[in-house]
């Protein structure tokens, strides 16, 4: 199958789908490459390059009639109609946010793949751009603080004075604000790290930053983002953010919600409250800003000479570098898609990454993707078989399976045919329970089977009821029967429930 | 006493069943998850002691009608009688060490099973007022009910025998022995078509003749499972003392029982099959036994070529200059009670800065989940603990991988050699790390007998000796 890599349209775009690195390893995997004429020169990757490594540069009308069309940005309007049917396009394309997009693809029966789709698992880590973009981006959005920044950032003591260290607050520690701790602290800088998810502190150290903490409950995500606070929870925050920017000579703000605008995190009051010369690069520009007054892709001077960057471009300012994260991410991509690295694309929709990724298909919408649990999740985890067969059998043959159930089924009928009403209701009882047990138990986390035997083990106990009502027959042999029945059962119950109690006592987290 | 008399009693009993009902589906459910668990637990307690409060209601309200002993003779004895049980469950669930959960956890399931079968006798003896096809039908199901009571029984003494090692682990192989489980089976069915026509006590023949038959059978079941196995016929025992409890509710006519038993027989159903899927072998062949039975399965002598030895302080300083560490625990770590050691250098090593992560096998130890809770009571918090399928991609990213007393759940011939006994079983990847160190006594073979190639990997490196030292020598080496 033909790949093609055209030339970004958005205006200010440096970015390249691929390089000449990568575009060589989509052919190793058995496609046919090509490059649209000046596709990658911002980004230092010349049409001459692409040919010495043996991609063909050939015009835009070529590209775009490829089988595949790999883009950095999501397509528009008119590229989207130059696609033919049955096509497949990779790019980023916030699905979440562009129903447009999503229809047009489906009128144009295209294959749609979006590359910020990918679920956020171990397993995915290798094709996930946001993670590659935003890891660039942090450290862009360092550079450009300290561009605008009119001292520097390492403390020093000199002949002509002392000079402080430069005091920088990051708000929100995911990859971004991970790399730009570490690009902060690297340069001298005293590094202030706040996130909303408390189990990041360590991470936040580890890169040489402080974990800021304010004293309140919060909650552990679930599915690797850090969920939008509760009111309560904001208000405990907010006075933690105003004295913490206010202390700070430079704040980068990186805070975002999956599907939903930014959160405003610095109010105007507080950066009112800033220093003369103090920067803000609010990260969460494009999504509407961390900050009040950020303005996206707008450098704002405000009237005490606060300078707010509100750039959504950060990433394609290392134009080289993330184009070659972005390749490479596409081309871990396609070894997943091209099991028999023939060339030819598979989508496999019961794997999760696959699966999430595609949003249209055939002319159908297939967003949004079923829910996937990242393995990262500590609160909760998932047993792995979670379907199990009701009863545990050999897999036989599907004719055998059926005869037995049909002979079962006879038999059944027969039976309650001449079996009195009083136990066909037990039955229904018994019927019904199992079904429950299995739905029930179906759920369990593996970590909790042995607490969960010893449990079912007490409540099977409740054969006690059983003997209790026995002791109290007039034939003496029942009465020494039940009360020994009595003995061993309450063992079992006691027992059972206790060491439960004990086990469960056990299972904490940091 | 007008209250025992009331014809409203009755309806209250059953409501109290209902809800214990619904409390015990509420303790299993709450069991489904960690923040749930202890509240579950209690949901079991309250609906117990509900079900237990209405059931002396009931015994004494029955002593009001009939002349039979006095009430307070009665309730006097069941409480005697409770109160000692209580007493030896209470001590033994305090005492017990948590490496020890799998043979208590046998015992207890063989004290259901007793239950069963003199609940079931007793049921035979005190029947007196059935007729037709009731009688019938009460009859198979006290036969049913005492069987599977003593199968339950056996099955989990001996079970409790292996675990603790006070029975050998290695499977009893008789000849012919699937025809003796079914000689056994054909003879108990006759002797059913004896029991149910006759009436009065000359049934007790056929029906105490059938117990002693399915006692033995408990017992040959069991004994023919090889130790690797333990962990599915504890809770395929689990499944068969639900049973008994479901059996005996039918013969008491009591819904109550027949709700507790197939809940938890079902549960143990399912959780024997998520076992035997992690271990890719069907549930009839655990059952038929004779799994991990002779050692010399890899018999072929192959050369692996030569493993390499390590020692305790090379491995610290491996420890303290990798990025990320996995820890691979098995039985051997219960068996040397190294979860203290493993967790104090757990917390060292998170303390140095190194990312250390816990991969647990599903099948890992004697009983579903047991790694887990060995690490748990040693304070190793559950969320750097992970499962098979969690880890397993990310052991190309890891420095160091520390297999402490883990042989078969970690063995590659299980995806490489398909002759070998454990092909296709799914196994944690180890040997795609940087580095990995195997704790081990000696060379000798896991529980299924099957020679490891992992030792002999270019990356692995033997740690021998008693891993609680070992790992306390590690501590010792990284200060």
């Amino acid at each position: 199958m033909r790949i093609g890599i055209p030339r970004e349209s958005r205006q200010g775009e440096t970015l390249v789908a691929a390089t000449t690195i990568t575009a060589a390893q989509l052919e190793s995997l058995g496609y046919d490459v090509v490059v649209e004429s000046g596709a990658g020169v911002a980004a230092d990757q010349t049409d001459a390059a692409f040919t010495e490594a043996g991609i063909r540069v050939t015009d835009a009308d070529e590209v775009w009639a490829s089988d595949i069309v790999i883009k950095v940005n999501a397509p528009t309007a008119d590229e989207i109609w130059r696609l033919r049917q049955g096509a497949t396009i990779v790019s980023l394309m916030a699905p979440g946010r562009s129903p447009k997009l999503i229809e047009q693809l489906q009128a144009q029966r295209v294959t749609g793949l979006a590359m910020d789709a990918v679920p956020r698992i171990s397993r995915a880590q290798a094709m996930d751009v946001l993670s590659s973009m935003a890891n660039v981006a942090g450290y862009r959005a360092v550079i450009e603080a300290a561009h605008e920044f009119g001292r520097q950032f390492t403390g020093q003591v000199t002949a002509a004075g002392k000079v402080p260290p430069a005091r920088v607050f990051v708000v929100g520690a995911g990859v971004a604000g991970l790399a730009a701790i570490g690009a902060a602290g690297a340069m001298g800088a005293i590094v202030r790290a706040f996130d909303v998810r408390p189990e990041v502190a360590e991470q936040v150290e580890s890169m040489g930053g402080e974990f800021v903490r304010v004293d309140m409950e919060q909650e552990v995500s679930s599915d690797g983002y850090a969920k939008e606070m509760t009111a309560e929870q904001e208000a405990a925050t907010a006075a933690m953010y105003d004295e913490e920017a206010r202390n700070a000579d430079i704040v980068i703000t990186t805070a975002l919600i999956p599907g939903r605008p930014a959160p405003q995190l610095i109010t105007a009051e507080t950066v009112a409250g800033m220093r003369a010369g103090s920067v803000l690069v609010d990260m969460a520009a494009a999504n509407g800003g961390n900050v009040a007054l950020t303005q996206a892709d707008e450098r704002v001077v405000t009237d005490n000479l606060v300078t707010i960057l509100g750039y959504t471009d950060l990433a394609s300012r290392l134009a080289a570098q993330t184009s070659q994260l972005y390749g490479t991410n596409i081309v871990n991509l396609f070894k997943l898609l091209t099991p028999g690295k023939d060339g030819e694309l598979v989508l496999d929709h019961e794997d999760v990454v696959q699966r999430g990724i595609t949003v249209t298909q055939d002319g159908e919408s297939l967003w949004p993707p079923p829910p996937v649990q990242v393995s990262a999740a500590p609160a909760a985890p998932v047993a792995p078989v979670t379907r199990p067969e009701p009863e545990p059998k050999k897999p036989i043959d599907p004719r055998r399976k059926f005869f037995a159930a049909a002979l079962g089924a006879v038999l059944f009928a027969l039976a309650a045919a001449y079996a009195p009403p009083s136990f066909l209701g037990h039955f229904t009882v018994f019927a019904l329970a199992i079904f429950v047990g299995y739905y029930v138990i179906s759920n369990v986390a593996h970590a909790l089977h042995t607490p969960l035997m010893a449990e079912t083990n007490a409540i099977s106990g409740i054969i006690l009821v059983g003997g209790i009502l026995q002791v109290g027959s007039d034939n003496l042999a029942v009465t020494v029967l039940a009360l020994v029945a009595v003995l061993v059962a309450s063992i079992n119950i006691f027992g059972g429930f206790l060491v439960t109690a004990r086990m469960l006592q056990m299972f904490r987290k940091d | 006493m007008d209250f025992l008399t009331s014809p409203l009693l009755p309806g209250l009993i059953q409501a109290a069943y209902i809800g214990a009902a619904i409390l015990f589906i509420l303790a299993l459910a709450g069991l489904s998850k960690h923040e749930t668990a202890r509240r579950g637990n209690t949901f079991g307690m309250t609906g117990m002691a509900l079900a237990l409060g209405a059931t002396l209601v009931l015994a004494a309200r029955n002593s009001q009608y009939g002349d039979q002993r006095p009430l307070l003779v009665t309730l006097g004895l069941i409480a005697a009688a409770m109160a000692v049980g209580a007493a030896i469950g209470a001590r033994r669930a305090r005492t017990v060490e948590m490496t020890g959960m799998p043979e208590l956890v046998a015992m207890l399931h063989s004290f259901v099973g007793l239950a069963a079968v003199l609940v079931g006798f007793n049921s035979y003896l005190a029947e007196d007022h059935l007729e037709g096809s009731l009688a019938t039908i009460h009859d198979v199901e006290v036969f049913l009910g005492v069987f599977i009571g003593a199968v339950t029984f056996t099955g989990s003494i001996v079970a409790y025998l292996k675990l603790s090692a006070k029975m050998k682990s290695t499977p009893l192989a008789l000849p012919g022995r699937h025809l003796l489980n079914l000689a056994i089976l054909i003879a108990s069915a006759l002797l059913l078509a004896w029991f149910v026509p006759v009436d009065g006590n000359l049934g007790l023949v056929p029906l105490i003749a059938m117990t002693v038959l399915a006692l033995v059978l408990g017992f040959h079941l069991v004994a023919a499972i090889g130790g690797g196995d333990m962990p599915v016929v504890v809770s395929m025992l689990n499944s068969y003392s639900g049973w008994a409890a479901a059996a005996a509710g039918f013969m008491l006519s009591n819904d109550l029982l027949i709700i507790v038993g197939s809940l938890v027989g079902s549960s143990g159903a399912i959780l024997s099959y998520i076992m035997c899927k992690a271990m890719n072998r069907s549930f009839v062949s655990v059952i038929a036994g004779g799994f991990g039975s002779d050692g010399a399965v890899s018999g072929e002598a192959r050369d692996y070529g030569d493993h390499r030895e390590v020692q305790a302080d090379e491995v610290a300083e491996l420890l303290a200059d990798a990025k990320s560490v996995v820890i691979t625990p098995g039985y051997g770590m219960a068996v040397a009670q190294a979860q203290y050691p493993v967790a104090e250098l757990t917390k060292k090593l998170r303390d140095k800065g190194v990312d250390v992560r816990f991969g647990i096998h599903p099948v890992a130890g004697r009983l579903p989940g047991h790694m887990n809770v060995l690490l748990a009571e040693a304070k190793v918090p559950y969320d750097i603990v992970l499962e098979m399928d969690e880890i397993n991609g990310d052991f190309a990213g890891t420095d160091v991988v520390l297999v402490i007393g883990a042989n078969d759940t970690v063995n590659p011939a299980a995806l490489e050699e398909p002759g070998s006994p454990i092909a296709g079983m799914p196994v944690l990847e180890v040997w795609h790390a940087k580095d990995v160190i195997v704790f081990k006594r000696s060379m000798a073979t896991g529980y299924a007998g099957v020679q490891n190639p992992l030792f002999f990997k270019d990356n692995s490196r033997m740690l021998f000796g008693d891993a609680k030292e070992r790992v306390d020598d590690i501590v010792r080496a990284l200060g």
